[in-house]
């Protein structure tokens, strides 16, 4: 993204990516420790995600800002004008990503007074896994204007929504056996739902990438999941 | 013919002017090399390009203005409805009628506002008195001009702002009902305010005429054109829907240009 004539225009576009990976490392640090502050019960670490998030929350306002400034100043067109909306949009999806990590670490600090079947993790563990490997390679992507990368991650998404699929049933099992496990299990649902929904903001992420770099659009059409669903009619592909 | 093409038939404008390998020439030095592309009825083009890339030069082909000077000729074809306007035959001042021009800085006659608008048509025409009003009062509306200076149609046309005088340029050139108008620059000397008008004037104009522009500001060309031709060193390098060479260009010197890293 370098060249321009006027030298302070690149170092204003390349401001905004260095942004983005700080964010994304901050996003990507967040989630870590969410998930091993769940495993282990952690309650410190717990309390240190919930409190990396506003930094999170600093990072993109600072990012949405200079963007808005940089399209004021410099009237950006083609690549230019997308590197500006790719970081607005990326540094939302990112946001969303620590918000969702936080939320796991506040769930966690519900449900450690009452730990109760830690076999039920296992499934989130190897959400977490997919996950975070998706949102590493959503930020490599960006990083490098990496397009196939971010196909791939785009395509992989399905895997995370086949593994919710899984995780949804193993959870049910656990409540059925003990109706004591109900309101543990419940938690680690809406965790597992907040694994997927950050599958989606890195897919978002990884959209991005590709409208970035092309100028065309990804189909509207998201990688459907391989598993069945629960008889929820997915009102979307009507 | 099968539905897609007939879609394409009637998605693609009608060619008011092809140009066809048209070369241009300062004496020896080439300045427009091979230039092969049309002007869409009803359409804005603009032409973009670094100074001395050829933009003003092919406006200059087009109303044949060239022909003032000695030692610069075309070579190639430029059909205006079919015809070869660069025809040592063809008659310019029918032509010059046809195709009306505005320049970068407003060039008005040192003669009053009525008088600057009426001159033009009386070459052409001769309208009884109250025809010419009609005909004055209605370039003058054309150009958005008209509130402002139908108490002081007698008065000199120098005595008008930058931008008025540009917009009574605008009506002169609408007055003897061309086909055509080429745009040279015509806000490069306008304040944000007159530039915002004239090109308002122009969106509203391309329902009647064919537009060409000449601009050095990228946002302007963004703004009022439905075609973009990006030149460079005579070349025509790229042409295609505004919306397209802005976002997506399909060359490199043209990404180059539009976001700022000419080298």
């Amino acid at each position: 993204m370098s060249d321009h004539t006027v030298k302070s225009y690149d170092r204003d576009l390349e401001a905004l990516g260095r942004r983005i990976a700080e964010m994304g490392g901050v996003a990507e640090k967040m989630l870590a420790e969410a998930m091993d502050a769940l495993s282990t019960f952690d309650v410190d670490l717990a309390h240190r995600v919930v409190s990396s998030d506003p930094r999170l929350d600093a990072l993109q306002r600072e990012i949405e800002e200079n963007a808005i400034l940089t399209i004021a100043r410099r009237q950006p067109l083609a690549v230019d004008l997308r590197e500006c909306i790719a970081a607005i949009r990326i540094s939302g999806d990112i946001e969303r990503v620590g918000d969702l990590a936080k939320n796991i670490a506040k769930r966690t600090l519900k449900i450690v007074s009452e730990a109760r079947v830690p076999r039920a993790i296992v499934g989130l563990k190897s959400m977490h896994e997919i996950a975070a490997m998706q949102l590493k390679d959503a930020l490599d992507a960006y990083a490098l204007r990496d397009t196939e990368r971010a196909r791939a991650v785009w395509l992989n998404d399905s895997d995370l929504d086949a593994l919710e699929d899984s995780v949804f049933r193993d959870l049910l099992t656990f409540m059925m056996e003990d109706p004591r496990n109900i309101s543990f299990c419940t938690h680690l649902l809406f965790c597992s739902k907040n694994l997927e929904r950050i599958g989606d903001h890195t897919t978002n992420i990884s959209e991005t990438v590709v409208y970035l770099v092309t100028g065309e659009a990804m189909p509207t059409e998201r990688p459907k999941t391989r598993a069945p669903d629960f008889g929820v009619k997915d009102e979307a592909a009507q | 013919m099968n539905a897609a093409a007939q879609i394409a038939q009637v998605k693609a404008p009608l060619t008011k002017v092809s140009m066809r390998n048209l070369d241009f020439f300062y004496g020896e030095s080439r300045s427009l090399k091979d230039v092969t592309m049309p002007l869409y009825a009803n359409k804005v083009t603009s032409f973009i390009g670094p100074s001395g890339c050829g933009k003003s030069t092919l406006l200059r082909v087009l109303n044949r203005m060239y022909d003032l000077y000695p030692g610069q000729r075309a070579e190639g074809e430029v059909l205006l409805d079919g015809e070869n306007i660069l025809d040592p035959a063809i008659d310019i001042n029918a032509l010059r009628s046809r195709i009306g021009m505005v320049f970068q800085k407003p060039t008005p006659f040192p003669m009053s506002i009525y008088e600057n608008i009426a001159f033009g048509i009386r070459l052409y025409e001769k309208l009884p008195r109250a025809d010419m009003d009609a005909r004055v009062e209605g370039a003058l509306r054309g150009a958005a001009l008209w509130d402002e200076v139908k108490d002081k149609l007698h008065t000199s046309g120098l005595g008008l702002s930058g931008g008025q005088q540009q917009r009574l340029c605008i009506a002169r050139s609408v007055a003897v009902q061309p086909e055509i108008i080429l745009f040279d620059e015509p806000c490069s000397a306008l304040d944000p305010i007159s530039t915002a008008k004239v090109e308002e004037l122009i969106d509203e104009l391309a329902s009647r005429y064919t537009i060409a522009i000449v601009t050095h500001n990228m946002q302007q060309a963004v703004r009022v054109s439905d075609y973009t031709a990006f030149m460079y060193l005579g070349e025509l390098v790229e042409f295609g829907e505004t919306d397209d060479v802005f976002n997506k260009p399909q060359a490199k010197r043209t990404l180059d240009y539009i976001t700022g890293r000419f080298g």
